[in-house]
């Protein structure tokens, strides 16, 4: 099959195009963050940054913002611990019910987060008889980050399989010193990757925190959605917006480094 | 070399080391825990929920077997309108998704250099890392009335679709696409390039080979691909809050039934029919072995 000059061009035509729909909205909430009108409309009737001025003055979004790190990062410690834990006992073993193990893992997050978020208000509420607050958000977070570790150092287990630790082992290193001089450095990388995706999936869940979250734990999604419909709140909502989106070329970066560098090691 | 201390530290290694079965059970007990209390008794409760009920006084939950919740939703006008909407919506995302994904994921993989691919990628992989609440709001000032959208279609005589079902599958369909590309993207990648030349030595056209050579190959990624748009379609409730207007999905039912109405039974009955649904399509498409692209 050798693709002609005219299919190779509509077919890149068809890419740009596809791209400038993928950006058009973004690029719209940012003119909207500096536009003076409150009601969204275009094209924007002046220039104004009165509301970037506002949101960095918000106590609300500001607060948000600090509890959604803190489940975030909680979240993301209880899922490299977990996360690490099983995928060396899924590579380094076989066993009865492995594959049920292997499902459990994926399961909170192949679920739809309603169904998710549903079962752990009715297990927290009406089982447990625990009231709903911070931290059931973060047992939440935790349940469905769990996979992001598993799956990139699972991954990297399989590729290191176990000659360094043997080495190791035989030149009389025992379990713990084996596991922190030789297995942890060379699994450091994709516990970053892992943690950096487990992180900026809590960050921005917003479905099953609104089912876990008690009375008064405002995270920056539930803060976001409960201010877009506000009039006066709108244009902050864009700011904030505005922000996420630069946040986001972070993670972006330090993940293409990861991949650069791994491409060079190999 | 110095004969190893005897601290508790090395007998407890030298322990480890000559019983693996003690080994596995250490690694293996907190995430199971974890993951088997809290998850998996959470999805059997939500399970059983369903078959008790609210007293209507009260508003106290009363453990007796009834199946009243399960009949209502499955025989309520109210539900069935709904959840043949939610596939609807489901379905038409995932279709569009694909639509789109196609020509996409075969520029990256096939046509473009290695310079524009790892751009390219990284272009679609962008708006995945940005969160789902902005792009659904940014959709919303899109396709507002006083938006963009009307403003370029105005002087060729059109329109926004405004809030309703038309704007929750443009949404949806703009949120799941990055899921959708990357799968697809790597089952054309996977494509070897030698494989296109031996169809077209032995004459097939472009058509020929991309029906008879390339698809057979990519469909499993395909089908990894609509496994997200579609499951994630089902669940989604926020969304259709956005820009949906006053239409309702399968998941508003659910919220209004844990918030407002209370009926914990009864939204945990409504939970179960995308569960169905899901586990019906996981089953329909395993054989053609898309679980192992996901």
């Amino acid at each position: 099959m050798r693709l002609g000059r005219g299919a190779r061009i509509t077919l890149g035509a068809i890419t740009v195009l596809i791209l400038g729909v993928i950006y058009l909205p973004l690029f719209v909430v940012g003119v909207n963050s500096f536009s003076t009108s409150q009601s969204l409309s275009w094209p924007p009737p002046g220039f104004t940054l009165e509301w970037w001025g506002k949101a960095f003055r918000s106590a609300g979004a500001l607060e948000a913002l600090l509890t959604s790190v803190q489940v975030a990062v909680v979240a993301t410690a209880v899922a490299l611990i977990l996360g690490t834990l099983i995928s060396l006992a899924l590579q380094r073993f076989d066993f009865f019910g492995k594959n049920v193990v292997n499902l459990l893992v994926i399961l909170p997050i192949a679920l739809p987060g309603i169904v998710t978020g549903i079962a752990l208000n009715n297990f927290f509420r009406t089982i447990m008889g625990v009231p709903l607050s911070i931290w059931t958000v973060v047992i939440a977070h935790g349940t469905f980050t769990i996979v992001t570790v598993f799956n990139n150092v699972i991954a990297r287990l399989r590729r290191l399989g176990t000659s360094y630790e043997e080495a190791s082992a035989d030149l009389g290193a025992g379990i713990w010193t084996t596991f922190r001089l030789v297995t942890f450095p060379q699994l450091r990388s994709a516990l970053f990757a892992g943690g950096l995706l487990a992180f900026a999936l809590s960050f921005d869940e917003i479905i099953v925190t609104t089912f876990t979250a008690g009375q008064g734990v405002t995270t920056l999604p539930i803060f976001i959605l409960n201010n877009m419909f506000r009039p006066n709140q709108a244009p902050i909502v864009s700011v904030i917006a505005v922000v996420l989106v630069l946040i986001s070329i972070v993670p972006i970066y330090i993940a293409q480094r990861l991949t650069s560098e791994e491409g060079q090691k190999r | 070399m110095p004969r190893p201390r005897g601290t508790a530290a090395r007998k407890g290694s030298v322990f480890l080391s000559s019983h693996p079965r003690v080994r596995l059970a250490l690694l293996i007990a907190a995430p199971l825990f974890w993951l088997g209390v809290v998850y998996i008794i959470a999805l059997v409760l939500l399970l059983v929920t369903a078959f008790w009920s609210v007293d209507s006084f009260t508003g106290e939950i009363n453990q007796t077997l009834t199946f009243d919740n399960i009949i209502t939703v499955i025989t309520g006008a109210l539900y069935q309108t709904v959840t043949l909407r939610t596939v609807g919506i489901a379905l038409a995302v995932t279709v569009i998704d694909v639509a789109i994904a196609l020509p996409i994921a075969f520029f990256m993989a096939k046509v473009a250099n290695n310079r524009t691919r790892r751009l390219l990628v990284i272009a679609v992989l962008m708006p995945l890392w940005a969160s789902y609440l902005v792009k659904a709001y940014a959709w919303r000032s899109v396709l507002s009335s006083e938006g963009i959208l009307e403003w370029m279609l105005a002087p060729i005589g059109g329109h926004t679709p405004g809030y309703g079902v038309t704007a929750t599958i443009i949404t949806l369909s703009y949120l799941w696409l990055p899921y959708v590309i990357l799968p697809i993207f790597a089952g054309f990648d996977r494509v070897p390039d030698s494989m296109l030349e031996a169809s077209s030595d032995l004459g097939g056209k472009t058509w020929r080979t991309l029906r008879l050579v390339v698809l057979p190959l990519v469909w499993p990624a395909i089908i990894a691909g609509t496994i997200f748009s579609f499951s994630l379609s089902l669940g989604d409730y926020i969304t259709v809050n956005i820009v949906g207007g006053a239409s309702q999905m399968l998941g508003n039912l659910v919220y209004t039934n844990v918030g407002a109405a209370n009926n914990l039974p009864l939204a945990a009955a409504i939970a179960l029919i995308p569960i169905v649904i899901i586990f019906g399509y996981l089953a329909l498409v395993r054989r053609t072995g898309a679980l192992d692209n996901l």
